[in-house]
């Protein structure tokens, strides 16, 4: 009998974990994947390494910052700064028709940018500052309130409206066309109040740290033990049946898998609470080079494009939305030493649809044409990096399914969160992506939570 | 445990749980919130930690007794007279 069964070994599953166990818990982390991560992850393909996920850390303060998520999670964690070897971002952009603006970890460039590119906004960003940080992000009363409704009041400057808006969606927002109120604050505040960062050697070692923690403190990880369903009687999970046929008790059960695909897993029949998933998915495109992105020109860790004053954000109708994107260069990071090679990264909104009904033949083809695009597109906001491609490689949403087991691909789950983490059954609890937070950080920081909450107090 | 043996034992955990607090100048009657970045998930930490460390259980509605360095001590006393100090 185990104390807690967590369901996923990605970054929310695993600091679960690492937090029951660290209280000498019995937990079992089931993993229905080969490899741990989920969304997060890491392969190697001809010879090269490669991350899937993660294009920097949000919520990047200086070393020995006592407050805020980063610090947060490594105190919870017990684990070092040092652990997960962050260097901060050399500075990232938002680029619309006609206007630039760069921002780092420092508030102050963003600010000086906006002065000189919208200066009748100066002040009304000021309030819009001093609003986000008034959030409290343990408090959700405010979560429901649209962001869009909030910005409109308070800066009546459309496009710059829209310039904010961008890089918050893409790095976070599981609902099309608005934010809450909340997790806009939340998003704003990771990103532009606290910064990006990176450690050298990608997710990789995040997960590594992880998962070492894990397993030193006693907790067992399966892999390759997918959930067939969780056996319920009396308004109570009492077992949780692998594909395999093998059967795992435990007093309780934490799922990362999503909400509807939880609810899915229960045997009890009609879940109680119906939920429609999340419809935001994403193609990335990688192209490894023969040079430093800087020496092309470019220096941005992250460019986050849009090629209208308007910026969309909704399920794609085309097989990929190429009107708009986040261009990564992994490279762009304070490293003690540059990475070995270049790396170019390229995010689209994508048709999950579209993609899943591609046979083999078809999905291969549509891989490179669309990888044409969506590059093509973005080498009008950086230096076109063509001619320097050693390698490529590209996910769609299909891959994301493969990876995550979420419905739709959807990156950031479900619109409607379950920010208590509680289900119809008493001993099931969810954590990740449905729960609340998105992100890595945000991820941990709901494992955390919800272990807190609902599995240490008995 | 005496009083100061587990003032002792109440810095060895808060060490553990906020390694970046100076802890060196703790003012024992002031509310550790006042001098310290500690957050709900910090107390429970403090809780968890005496559980673990000396399987010690605290009832939630006995966390506020561990709002200063003073108040903690004396609420522990009884509870931690007989355990030695290892």
């Amino acid at each position: 009998m185990y104390d807690t069964i967590i369901i996923g070994a990605g970054m929310s599953g695993l600091a679960a974990g690492i937090r029951l166990a660290y209280f000498d818990q019995r937990v079992c982390i089931l993993e229905r994947h080969y490899t741990i991560g989920g969304l997060n992850s890491f392969y190697r393909m001809r010879g090269r390494d490669y991350d899937v996920g993660l294009h920097a850390l949000t919520n990047i303060t200086p070393k020995g910052t006592k407050k805020g998520p980063l610090a947060r999670l490594l105190k919870q964690l017990r684990l070092s700064r040092d652990d997960l070897n962050i260097s901060a971002q050399l500075g990232s952009d938002i680029v619309f028709p006609g206007v630039r603006l760069r921002f780092d970890n420092d508030l102050d460039l963003l600010r000086a940018e906006i002065a000189r590119e919208f200066p009748a906004q100066q002040e009304n960003f000021e309030k819009l500052i001093a609003s986000v940080v008034e959030y409290d992000d343990l408090d959700e009363t405010h979560q429901a309130i649209s962001a869009r409704q909030r910005l409109a009041e308070m800066i009546p400057e459309p496009m710059l409206v829209e310039m904010l808006f961008c890089p918050l969606m893409f790095y976070g927002s599981a609902r099309e066309h608005d934010m809450d109120w909340g997790q806009f604050s939340i998003m704003f505040r990771s990103i532009f109040m606290e910064g990006l960062g990176r450690p050298y050697a990608g997710v990789r070692l995040i997960l590594k740290q992880l998962v070492r923690k894990f397993r030193g403190l006693g907790g067992e990880l399966k892999l390759r033990s997918g959930v067939d369903r969780l056996a319920v009687e009396d308004g109570r999970v009492v077992g949780v049946v692998l594909e395999n046929g093998e059967v795992l008790e435990g007093r309780r059960v934490l799922s990362s898998a999503g909400w509807p695909e939880t609810m899915r897993m229960c045997d009890d029949g009609d879940p109680v609470t119906t939920r429609s998933a999340g419809r935001l998915s994403f193609c990335e495109t990688i192209a490894t080079l023969d040079v430093q992105p800087k020496d092309l020109g470019h220096d941005r860790a992250i460019t986050f494009f849009n090629d209208s004053e308007e910026f969309t954000w909704e399920k794609s109708a085309d097989p990929c939305d190429v009107r708009s994107g986040v261009i990564c260069s992994p490279n762009n990071f304070a490293y003690d030493e540059p990475l070995a090679e270049g790396t170019m990264r390229i995010t689209s909104l994508a048709n999950f649809d579209y993609w899943q009904g591609l046979d083999e033949q078809q999905y291969q083809l549509e891989k490179l044409r669309w990888y044409d695009r969506i590059t093509e597109s973005a080498v009008r906001f950086v230096p076109d990096y063509r001619s320097r491609v050693l390698d490529t490689d590209m996910f769609t949403p299909t891959t994301v399914v493969r990876f995550t087991g979420h419905d739709n691909g959807a990156i950031y789950g479900t619109p409607e969160k379950q920010f208590d983490g509680r289900t119809h059954l008493e001993n099931l609890f969810v954590c990740g992506t449905d729960q609340g937070f998105v992100g890595i950080i945000g991820s941990i920081v709901s494992g955390i939570s919800m272990a807190n909450q609902h599995c240490l107090r008995d | 445990m005496t009083a100061d043996d587990i003032r002792v034992e109440i810095l060895d955990i808060l060490e553990v749980i906020a390694p970046d607090e100076d802890l060196s100048n703790i003012d024992d009657a002031v509310n550790f919130r006042d001098q310290l970045e500690l957050d709900s998930m910090d107390f429970l930490d403090i809780v968890m930690e005496l559980r673990k460390r000396h399987r010690i259980q605290i009832p939630e509605d006995d966390y506020v007794q561990l709002a200063s360095m003073n108040s903690t001590v004396t609420f522990l006393e009884p509870l931690m007279k007989d355990i030695v100090k290892a």
